[in-house]
């Protein structure tokens, strides 16, 4: 397979959440979200009830998929950051760690001055973060660390999830 | 690329549903979401032109239930059929863990399923998969039509690894969550044997 599988354990998790935690109060953001470049979304912080953090996640990654399409096509290497402003609420997506997408969404209560600053301040311990995550990865699938829950399930457990 | 969330006891799978435009790809999510329990789906995200057509993807997440402990949770999309709208099937296809091809019965429409498929396995390759090695099922969809082609000649065509074939009438519900029963099923499978 060529993208590996993301394996993210409590531990990290907690690790990574507190540090989307911290950039939140930082910036004074509503919610933060980290969201794998796939569409798969790693952790919310903030206002996020109201929110459907499922498909926020997959339509961030085909806007990052997109515009890094576009940027190849004129000859960048990326685009690194991307924006959207509403009349309330703004949207700031950024790449962390080259893997994963940092969704940061803010109101009248932060500028795009702040969050750009704050990104940039949190992005390297996140990403070292999310390296952590990505070795686990690595490791539980060559069965060195924690094992997949689905090493050893059966026809019978496939079978009772469709009710036959 | 399966995603393991062990602090949300989850387990993501991503699968594509792929064919040549008008072919009923859009059409079998839509019958995914009306028949699926709400408490188990997300909303149905669609990016279209005004004409209905995908523009870039659709997309639907749904919970299958519980194994072990962990909710297994499918997300499926779908592509923009038409040929020209080639640069967004790729990106489509990142992380793909299974592919579902809907090919569409009419005999007007064989050389464009070929294309598509075709178009499928360089796709594919390009994202450093290979489809003879990923699960994959083929559903032959519209068998309502006036001409769709005999069973065993769509096969002939299309077949291209004794995958499961299933016949569909995807607005009417028929042949749909058999397929998408046995594409999720190959992915589980597929899971035990790459954990
Ligand atoms: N007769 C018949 N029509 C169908 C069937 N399935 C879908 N359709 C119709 O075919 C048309 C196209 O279906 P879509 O689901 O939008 O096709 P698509 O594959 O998503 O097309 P693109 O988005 O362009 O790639 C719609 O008008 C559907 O109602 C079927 O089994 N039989
Ligand atoms: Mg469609």
């Amino acid at each position: 397979m060529p993208t590996s599988d993301i394996i993210l354990l409590e531990e990290d998790f907690r690790v990574i959440r507190d540090l989307i935690q911290k950039l939140r109060n930082d910036a004074n953001a509503r919610v933060v979200c980290l969201v794998d470049r796939n569409g798969q979304q790693i952790a919310c912080v903030g206002e996020a009830e109201a929110l459907d953090t499922t498909a926020l996640a997959s339509l961030a990654a085909g806007n990052v998929a997109a515009t890094d399409s576009l940027a190849r096509l004129i000859g960048e290497k990326d685009f690194s950051t991307l924006y959207h402003e509403g009349e309330k609420d703004n949207l700031h997506l950024s790449i962390v760690g080259g893997k994963v997408i940092l969704v940061v969404i803010f109101d009248e209560r932060s500028s795009l001055g702040l969050v750009r600053l704050r990104v940039k301040k949190h992005a390297g311990e996140l990403a070292a973060a999310l390296e952590k995550m990505q070795q686990r990865s690595v490791q539980a699938r060559s069965g060195k660390a924690g094992t997949s829950p689905f090493t050893d399930i059966t026809d019978e457990d496939i079978d009772s999830l469709f009710g036959k | 690329m399966t995603f393991i969330n062990y602090a949300a006891r989850e387990i993501n799978c991503k699968i594509v549903y792929y064919g040549p435009g008008l072919g009923g790809k859009t059409t079998n999510l839509k019958w995914i979401f009306g028949k699926s329990n709400p408490a188990s789906r997300g909303k149905l995200i669609s990016l279209a032109t005004e004409t209905d057509r995908t523009l870039f993807f659709d997309f639907l997440p749904l919970d299958l239930g519980t194994i072990r402990g962990f909710k297994t949770r499918f997300h499926l999309y779908t592509v923009p059929g038409q040929v020209f709208y080639d640069a967004s099937r790729k990106l489509i296809l990142k992380g793909v863990d299974g592919v579902v091809f809907v090919a569409d019965s009419q005999a007007a429409r064989m050389e464009a399923n070929q294309e598509s498929l075709k178009n499928l396995q360089s796709n594919l390759k390009d994202q450093g998969y290979n489809l003879m090695k990923i699960p994959y099922v083929l559903q032959l969809n519209k068998r309502d039509t006036a001409s769709a082609m005999a069973l065993e000649e769509m096969k002939r065509q299309l077949l291209i690894k004794n995958e499961p074939v299933f016949e569909a009438v995807a607005h009417s519900g028929t042949g749909v969550f058999d397929t998408l029963k046995a594409i999720a099923r190959m992915v589980l499978v597929e899971l035990r044997k790459t954990a």
